[in-house]
């Protein structure tokens, strides 16, 4: 019985106990990566982090958030008041939708009804999360937009330009595993990585491209140009306060959650066990599959904050090249070679050819690489002499650095 | 007939008339932004109807290429028409109006010439069969057989217009532009040293820290590189002198 049918089989109460456990595990998950992220950066930083309230700071961000809510409202007299108030709840609203694909365990006993924790299947589930996170970032323009103030208007415009470069690389990605997998649905795509290998090992390009892109896509460093502190103040939510803020920031948190587990489920093998632990999957009557999915989850999360500790912001335009000039052409060129080894295969051809075929590919980029390397040239042009400065600097090649005791007349003595 | 289940029909009665009203909200507002967002509401409204009509793949698909666009048409309007941009009834060209008219009277009898063929005289087989072979692959063999030739003559059509827009977009530049490495060599090697680690910062005081007053220099003199240009030249610069202490005590006593 595939997933769809199971799923097909929920009684309606159980649908609704299974909407609310997927929001709880938002909620509650985005309350812990506050904390975990605050702490992790902490030590990277060779701090301590939150460690008053509760055992080991864990529910600073729930004081936090208590503390948040309970701020002054502040609309700005410019804003657009409707859409002001609409685009958080339009930004938060959709990573929660994202959720509802993403299987967290395989087959359990929920109330006495045999499920599974993920509340529909769709046979074009993939697309549908790209669809949701693209409405998503509509929260983040039109919070730009309607805040009728430069800086969150420039924050608004750079994640809509982020969105359209990077959502066309982190789709480009996808297609590998589409027809690697010969679906789109997430239960299956799970399931065809459980009969092989994981994505990650056989599709390994895509992987590398589709987490670069995630970071693109949920704002977070060094690509989280949208709110760049050090230049637009706080981006699209410079004007935001209050609750609103604490929405944004809630979909901010629930949106890497999502791009995790949509990652664990493409190329992670999902809530399955790594191999060998495959025996794990039967205790607690299927619930202990969670734990490797979460398991999974935290390590793409960690990924996140180990990027945001150690990586400077990128310059926009650095971005922009980045996501054009080298993901997109790079990802068309490995689905190229992916759509053609997987029609190779399926024709029954010879291992011979396959490996033939590979090493083919790997000769053309080597010849192309090299051709690149002879045909940049160093410009060795002389250094301007510059002014001899009027105060004393450290020897640098091309300037004559004044001698102190000289000027000074040696009246140090 | 098809038969239409009780969800599909409240769902329907629910989203129809917000859409139609959206749909006719997006011709009566003022604001170009607001039109772009009810669009968008219009585009996701339609794809619900298609994923309940069992056109899963072409609803999200809709999403997918929908929002993307309105984004992009987003990004039109505040970059060629302005953020707060009203709209105006004056025209530009003659005889605009009776060319929209036209245009549209001409686009919505294609459209209806178009329904009209693909439905009028047929019978529907049903979804069972449509799918058979599933939803996406049944778009797929439609989409690389039958209508191969409309769906390469549309992408065609679509480059050229990307690359008539880069064309009217593109402007030569004369000479080349220095790179970050280029220009912070520069700094250093040419000119004065002093503004090689930045320009100083507006005046900061106890009355007044805006980015309209220019610092004071050591020998309490303003700087004036530390006021933006644009203000300058609009004439919205305040002086310093008022922020200054009335007495400053230029000797320097040493420490014993």
């Amino acid at each position: 019985m595939t997933t769809a049918e199971l799923l097909g089989q929920d009684p309606v109460w159980l649908i609704v106990v299974k909407a609310v456990i997927v929001f709880a595990i938002c909620v509650v998950s985005t309350l812990l990566a506050v904390w975990t992220e605050r702490r992790v950066l902490a030590k990277m930083q060779r701090r301590t982090g939150p460690n008053r309230v509760g055992p080991f700071g864990l529910i600073q961000s729930l004081a936090d958030g208590v503390k948040l809510a309970l701020k002054e409202d502040i609309i700005p007299a410019a804003a657009d008041k409707v859409v002001f108030i609409a685009a958080p709840i339009i930004a938060t609203s959709m990573c929660f939708m994202a959720f509802a694909v993403i299987p967290m365990t395989g087959k359990v006993n929920l109330f006495g009804q045999e499920t599974a924790l993920q509340l529909t299947d769709l046979s074009v589930g993939v697309l549908y999360i790209l669809a949701v996170s693209s409405i998503g970032v509509y929260g983040i323009v039109l919070a730009g937009w309607s805040s009728g103030s430069t800086y969150p208007l420039l924050g608004g415009l750079r994640s809509s330009a982020q969105v359209v470069s990077y959502e066309i690389a982190m789709g480009l990605s996808l297609v590998a595993v589409f027809i690697y997998a010969g679906s789109m649905s997430t239960a299956e795509i799970i399931g065809s990585q459980h009969e092989n290998y994981w994505n990650a090992l056989v599709l390994f390009p895509s992987f590398v491209i589709f987490v670069i892109s995630m970071v693109g896509e949920t704002n977070r460093a060094p690509f989280d140009l949208a709110e760049a502190e050090g230049e637009l103040v706080g981006g699209f939510h410079t004007e935001y306060s209050s609750l609103k803020f604490a929405l944004f920031f809630l979909a901010e948190y629930v949106n890497i959650v999502a791009v995790s587990a949509l990652a664990t489920t493409l190329f992670l093998g999902g809530y399955h066990a790594p191999p060998g632990l495959g025996f794990t999957e039967g205790w607690l009557g299927g619930w202990f599959t969670i734990v490797w999915f979460f398991l999974k989850v935290n390590i793409f999360f960690f990924i996140f904050m180990w990027l945001r500790a150690s990586l400077p912001r990128l310059r926009y335009d650095q971005f922009m090249k980045f996501g054009w000039k080298v993901l997109i052409p790079a990802s068309l060129i490995w689905i190229l070679t992916v759509a053609t080894l997987r029609v190779i295969q399926q024709e029954g051809a010879s291992r011979t050819v396959l490996i033939a075929f590979v090493l083919g590919l790997v000769l053309i980029g080597f010849a192309i690489t090299s051709l690149f390397e002879r045909s940049k040239k160093k410009s060795e042009e002389p250094m301007t002499q510059g002014d001899a400065p009027d105060f004393p600097v450290p020897s640098l090649p091309g300037v004559s650095s004044i001698n102190v005791s000289a000027q000074t007349g040696g009246d140090r003595e | 007939m098809l038969e239409i289940a009780t969800p599909e029909t409240i769902m329907f009665w629910a989203l129809a008339p917000l859409s139609v009203i959206a749909a006719l909200g997006m011709l009566v507002v003022k604001k170009a932004v607001h039109s772009a967002i009810l669009l968008a509401f219009v585009m996701v409204t339609l794809a619900i109807f298609f994923i309940a009509q069992g056109a899963v793949f072409l609803g999200v698909v809709q999403i997918v290429v929908y929002t993307g666009a309105v984004m992009m048409l987003f990004l039109f309007i505040l970059m060629l028409v302005g953020v707060d941009s009203s709209d105006s009834l004056t025209e530009t060209i003659k005889g605009l109006r009776w060319i929209a008219i036209a245009a549209a009277l001409g686009f919505g009898g294609l459209m209806i010439a178009l329904i009209a063929r693909a439905t009028l005289g047929r019978t529907a087989i049903g979804l069972e069969i449509a799918n058979s072979d599933g939803n996406v692959e049944g778009i797929a063999m439609l989409l690389f057989s039958d209508y191969v030739l409309p769906f390469e003559v549309i992408s065609a059509l679509l480059i050229t217009a990307a690359l008539g827009a880069m064309v009217l977009a593109h402007h030569q530049r004369t000479n080349r532009r220095p790179s970050q490495r280029e220009q912070a060599i520069a700094r250093f090697r040419t000119g004065s040293l002093s503004d090689a680690a930045g320009l100083p910062g507006p005046g900061v005081y106890a009355l007044h820290n805006a980015v309209d007053v220019p610092a004071l220099l050591p020998d309490g003199t303003p700087a004036p590189t530390s006021i933006s240009a644009t203000l300058k030249a609009r004439g919205d610069v305040i002086e310093s002198a008022p922020f200054q202490l009335d007495v400053v005590d230029p000797t320097i006593k040493e420490e014993k």
